[in-house]
């Protein structure tokens, strides 16, 4: 029942299948939205507050944020998922904790690509022009009054385009939770496979992930256009809908801010 | 030239001074044992080739750049370092900062802020640094805003303003910080040359207004013979000759000086 000449044939029972298990596979589509929503947000606070840690005034706290990150990439993401689900409830009071589904991928998912967007965040500052710093200095504002009032606001800007990149990683990296039993879209799909047959539950799953990701371009778009709108690189988003459906980064011509 | 040790705040005190100042970068060394002083509201332009270490010598005043060796001091105050029991130590930053806060500079290419608008960038030290209210900062920074001739400007966007506005709008970000050293470092070499005026004038008035203590770099003669009252030429970082700008602009002692001249004029 497979194949090509398969999937004609049988594409009208096929989605009837798919609207019978409709239900389960909304509460897939679900845990998987919650995953990489809460991951996603999880991984945004790690990579600013490591971002941050690794261009600290002390090196006691560079050095620290440093290992974190890079046991956190260095470390694969399915290991990360078992120890957490499986090894992390063995462990002697008080440690042992046994955690739900969701919350275990929720930690592993923001954990890995948080780190990977610490990186991101470290760069972006970096990448905020030396002169910035300099009037920050001119101006006695204290260091951490300019990292939030004016590099951060800048770096923002730039750091999007990289973060909308490892948010939809983040997006495909979830369709290994079911292996810690939080039952997401992949896991629905393998469900409906064994009656559809192979051709149609992938195709139907590469569409359902190819337009959550469309969702997660078009929210880091509009807040990339709203950044540089922000530092006077682009127009307002109210000008520019067209923006949101650009690949992320892209350069806008005139910044004209009206 | 003016005697401005007469209304020095603290007399005897100079309101900037070098002592000693080393500064290398990586084996270059820029300034070797530079002394000199500048006096309570004196104005003093440093002129000189390129790379002759004029810039290095505003930014180590704003300490931007650290002291290789020696001492620096505005009102009295050591800056990087100073000597206690014979040592060489480093002043810690919070004391530093509150030295710092009465010296403003304005850069070669302004270094607004971006993500502000006009008003916000002036009244965000007054704010989080004087401890001024809003209250008191708005007004401060309408009156500043008036004076450079942006007071129509509050709320835009450095980005929607030329070169020369927005150069006028840092240099009201400075002022707002009542500064008792100001810094100019080629403030309008980056700007188009019919935008250079509006910002000099800008400038003379409040040289004429204020007895702010200036050091000022630039490549505009006429504007240093009308506000400095003292010209110091350096070359190589040594001073090669200094004096009323008269003297220096009309007969320099100095082949070098001569040469300088005669190249930019
Ligand atoms: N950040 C830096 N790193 C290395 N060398 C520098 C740096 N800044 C300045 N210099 C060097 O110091 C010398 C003096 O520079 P500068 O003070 O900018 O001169 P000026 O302002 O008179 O043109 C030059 O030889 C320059 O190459
Ligand atoms: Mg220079």
């Amino acid at each position: 029942m497979d194949g090509v000449i398969g999937f004609f044939e049988k594409l009208g029972p096929n989605l009837e299948i798919l609207v019978a298990r409709m239900p389960q596979i909304l509460d897939g589509i679900q845990a998987t939205v919650l995953a990489t929503a809460l991951g996603g947000l999880l991984a945004l606070v790690i990579a600013i507050v490591f971002g941050i840690a690794q261009v600290a005034k002390y090196a006691a706290v560079r050095i620290a944020a440093r290992i974190f990150v890079e046991f956190f990439r260095g470390t694969s993401l399915v290991v990360q998922l078992f120890w957490l689900a499986f090894v992390l409830p063995q462990l002697p009071y008080p440690f042992g904790w046994r955690l739900a589904p969701l919350v275990v991928a929720v930690l592993a998912l923001g954990l890995n690509y948080g780190a990977y967007g610490a990186e991101v965040v470290r760069g972006s500052i970096g990448s905020v022009p030396r002169g910035q710093y300099e009037a920050i200095s001119a101006l006695s504002l204290s260091p951490m009054r300019g990292m939030f009032r004016v590099i951060i606001p800048q770096a923002w800007a730039l750091m999007l385009p990289s973060l909308s990149n490892l948010w939809i990683q983040l997006l495909k990296g979830s369709a290994i939770v079911s292996t810690v039993l939080l039952y997401d879209l992949y896991f629905r799909v393998e469900q409906v496979r064994d009656q559809t047959g192979t051709w149609f539950a992938f195709l139907f799953a590469l569409l359902a992930y190819y337009l959550l990701a469309w969702v997660i371009v078009i929210i880091m778009n509009a807040l990339e256009v709203r950044a540089k709108h922000k530092i006077g690189r682009g127009p307002a988003l109210s000008k520019s809908w067209g923006m949101l459906f650009r690949a992320p980064g892209s350069v806008v011509k005139g910044g004209a801010l009206v | 030239m003016p005697d401005n040790a007469d209304n020095a705040g603290q007399p005897g005190i100079p309101h900037i001074e070098f002592r000693d100042v080393v500064k290398k970068f990586g084996d270059n060394t820029v300034l070797n044992d530079l002394n000199f002083t500048v006096a309570k509201g004196e104005r003093v332009t440093l002129i000189g080739p390129s790379g002759s270490g004029k810039t290095t010598i505003l930014r180590l005043v704003m300490t931007l750049e650290e002291l290789t060796g020696g001492y620096v001091f505005v009102g009295g105050d050591p800056l990087q370092y100073e000597d206690r029991g014979g040592k060489r130590q480093r002043v810690p930053d919070k004391v530093r900062r509150r030295t710092t806060t009465q010296i403003g500079m304005v850069f070669q290419h302004f270094n607004l802020f971006p993500n502000m608008s006009v008003l916000e960038n002036i009244i965000e030290a007054p704010l989080h640094v004087m401890g001024l209210s809003k209250a008191e900062a708005i007004p401060k920074a309408e009156a500043l805003l008036e004076k450079v001739g942006m007071a129509d400007k509050r709320d835009f966007n450095p980005s929607q303003l030329s070169g020369g506005q927005q150069q006028r709008v840092a240099i009201a970000r400075a002022l707002a910080m009542d500064p008792e050293v100001l810094l100019l470092d080629e403030v309008t070499s980056a700007l188009d040359p019919e935008l250079v005026g509006e910002v000099l004038t800008v400038l003379k008035d409040i040289a004429e207004e204020t007895d702010i203590s200036m050091l000022i770099v630039t490549h505009e003669m006429q504007f240093a013979r009308d506000v400095s009252d003292r010209v110091m030429m350096f070359d190589e970082g040594r001073i090669v000759e200094e004096g009323a700008p008269e003297k220096i602009f009309s007969s320099p002692e100095s082949q070098r000086t001569q040469d300088f001249l005669r190249a930019v004029l």
